[in-house]
């Protein structure tokens, strides 16, 4: 995907620019700019391990960063996906390490508690009437206590549970093919990205989720009880969140219990890069997986080539800027 | 759309310019420090020593660091970009002396050397650990602090944290001196403020309620100090020996009006110039020692404007 656009014929290239219509191409367009900018600024950057390297670091924020579009496309927001992964990732520690279960239990137990939390989260909204970004300001607000007072803030070590670390350190793929040792944890994201946007596009919880942002009244007087799909979207996007969990304390063979906040903010920026809208009824999966690899690359990219940490992330914020501003230019003209 | 993609042409190009007249000779030795921090003046304080070892020693360095001690994985993130560039050698101060080990462990196979500074890893991995003995330091603050108040009388620890390495350290170091030398001197408390200013202060003035009596407080790191200051403003209490940990300029301004007694200070340059210097001389298959104690010194009013002080003191 990095060579084709550098020995790209005319024909191509116009093509290229007739199907830019579609934020998603010109968020990839970015990434593949990025990719090769990077590639000629430095030698180092275009190496086999460093792009395993960036993959592993979007594993975790692109999981957040689809749990959060889900809830984003109803035209509400989740401030509490960062805390709640320490959450998912503490109840795992507890399950796995203190009451000594077998792995798939822990796994499980992962998943259930970011449904549960995303179902609290989903009723305060629907149920409740709470605004989306209150009452999930709340949950990142009691997750993170509720991590650091079952973890009595120390954080909680997977060393008994030898194949917990496999989640997301191991590599599947690098025993088929031992020069592409892609870690499972990437393998992961793609399952996922895979699964939500399946639900998002063919399934009636899908079109529920657009219709819910794009005008939820006219929903609602068309006689549809439109809490209960409101609840099940956040159930669901909370799900996936327990599976973050599960990737950041496979990753780090430990629950950390303080670590959470900001990452809600990451995985935000990642979904408007990838031209999901903030007000809700437009969005897609893959924009946000694309929006979270540019993140990551990024990150990485600017990490080799040596600039200082400060800049680093003054052009971070400045991409962010850029990214979103040029998504409402081109819908304005596309109105 | 045209703007978007003039903007993405524009950014693609003028950071290969920009980076270009950086590209670096290939045989420069390249030493990334991976730090537990940033933007605190502790950690840029070792920024300072690394870049002043890197300058003497013509090698070329980086230092990042996470935006709090929270962020495991960000630091691993670093790690792994650190390795991406070939290093000659790493410098490294793990947040959670496990969680890396697998890219320690990638490094050392590589044959590539790692300085562990500040603190140490749970691995023989690193060649040595660049660190300020907290013991000894915190047992020189008991000495001071039995100085100041005649070897005799009440005192309380107001600590960062009783799980890291650097709060057992400086809690235990005190209290041991304490009962080995000084048996006339009651430790009628010990609590912890989490290094926060706000929180130190209220744990200090509980113990000053509760203790109308007592002669000194120690605060284990700056956050601690400072809130043991605080406290001791607010409540107005009189002759309390205060010992800080660290420096920064509510602590050196408490110690230059005589609130606060003295401070220990760790050598943040040095810790970050003994790391470059370690690397250097781990590449060179120089043995080292297992650790690498950077330093410390005890400073007051009498001594805080010596240049070998000012040099290790920030603000």
């Amino acid at each position: 995907m990095t060579t084709s656009p550098l020995d790209a014929s005319q024909p191509v290239v116009s093509r290229i620019i007739a199907a830019v219509a579609h934020q998603r191409v010109l968020a990839f367009a970015s990434l593949v700019v990025l990719l090769i900018g990077f590639s000629i600024a430095s030698p180092n950057f275009m190496q086999t391990s460093n792009m395993i390297a960036i993959l592993q670091a979007t594993s975790v924020n692109g999981v957040l960063a689809i749990a959060v579009t889900l809830v984003i496309i109803t035209g509400g927001i989740d401030l509490s996906v960062g805390t709640m992964m320490t959450f998912c990732a503490v109840i795992t520690g507890v399950v796995l390490t203190y009451a000594g279960l077998p792995l798939f239990l822990g796994v499980i137990a992962a998943v259930l508690t970011g449904a549960l939390c995303g179902l609290c989260s989903g009723s305060f909204v629907a149920k409740m009437a709470i605004p989306p970004f209150i009452a999930t300001l709340g949950m990142m607000l009691i997750l993170k206590g509720l991590s650091l007072v079952i973890s009595g803030t120390r954080p909680i070590y997977f060393n008994d549970t030898p194949g917990f670390s496999e989640i997301s350190r191991g590599s599947l793929i690098g025993e088929v093919f031992p020069a592409l040792p892609i870690p499972n944890g990437v393998l992961i994201l793609f399952l996922v990205a895979g699964v939500a946007a399946y639900i998002l596009n063919r399934t009636v919880l899908g079109r529920y989720c657009f219709a819910l942002g794009s005008n939820e009244e006219s929903v609602r007087l068309s006689g549809v009880n439109t809490d209960r799909w409101k609840i099940a979207i956040y159930a669901l996007s909370g799900a996936i969140v327990g599976i973050a969990g599960l990737l950041i304390a496979s990753r780090l063979n430990s629950a950390q219990p303080a670590l959470g906040l900001g990452y809600e903010l990451e995985a935000i920026a990642a979904v408007v890069i990838g031209g999901t809208s903030l007000s809700g009824g437009r969005g897609s999966i893959l924009g946000s997986l694309i929006g979270a690899l540019i993140m990551a690359v990024l990150t990485n990219g600017l990490r080799v080539l040596s600039v200082a940490q400060e800049w680093q992330t003054v052009v971070t914020g400045a991409i962010i800027i850029l990214a979103v501003y040029a998504d409402m230019m081109r819908r304005k003209k596309g109105s | 759309m045209l703007s978007r993609r003039t903007l993405m042409g524009a950014l693609g190009v003028s950071m290969a310019l920009a980076t270009t007249p950086a590209a670096f000779a290939a045989d420069e030795v390249y030493i990334p420090l991976v730090s537990k921090g940033f933007q605190h003046q502790f950690w840029q304080a070792v920024k300072a020593g690394a870049d002043q070892a890197a300058e003497e020693f013509g090698v070329r360095i980086t230092f990042e660091g996470p935006d709090n001690e929270t962020m495991v994985d960000r630091q691993i993130d670093m790690l792994a970009a650190a390795l991406a560039n070939k290093p000659g050698a790493i410098g490294f101060a793990a947040l959670d002396s496990q969680a890396a080990i697998p890219l320690l462990r990638e490094a050392a196979e590589a044959g590539i050397p790692i300085v562990a500074f500040d603190s140490g890893v749970d691995s023989d991995i690193p060649v040595t650990t660049a660190t300020t003995d907290n013991v000894a330091a915190a047992a020189l603050a008991a000495d001071k602090m039995a100085e100041a108040i005649g070897g005799a009388g009440k005192v309380a620890v107001v600590a960062h944290d009783q799980t890291s390495r650097t709060g057992i350290d400086r809690r235990d170091g005190f209290l041991d001196r304490i009962a080995s030398e000084y048996p006339n001197i009651e430790v009628v408390s010990v609590q912890y403020g989490a290094g926060d200013q706000l929180q130190s202060t209220e744990v200090a003035k509980a113990i000053l309620t509760a203790n109308p009596d007592l002669n000194g407080l120690f605060g284990t790191n700056e956050g601690s100090a400072i809130g043991v200051v605080n406290a001791v403003r607010e409540m107005g209490s009189e002759g309390v020996t205060i010992i800080g940990y660290d420096s920064g300029k509510a602590q050196t301004d408490a110690i230059r009006n005589g609130l606060m007694t003295g401070a220990i200070t760790q050598n943040p340059v040095g810790i970050g110039y003994e790391t470059v210097k370690a690397a250097v001389a781990a590449m060179e298959g120089t043995e080292l020692p297992p650790i690498i104690d950077t330093g410390f010194y005890f400073y007051d009013q009498s001594n805080i404007d010596n240049p070998e002080i000012q040099a290790v003191l920030y603000d």
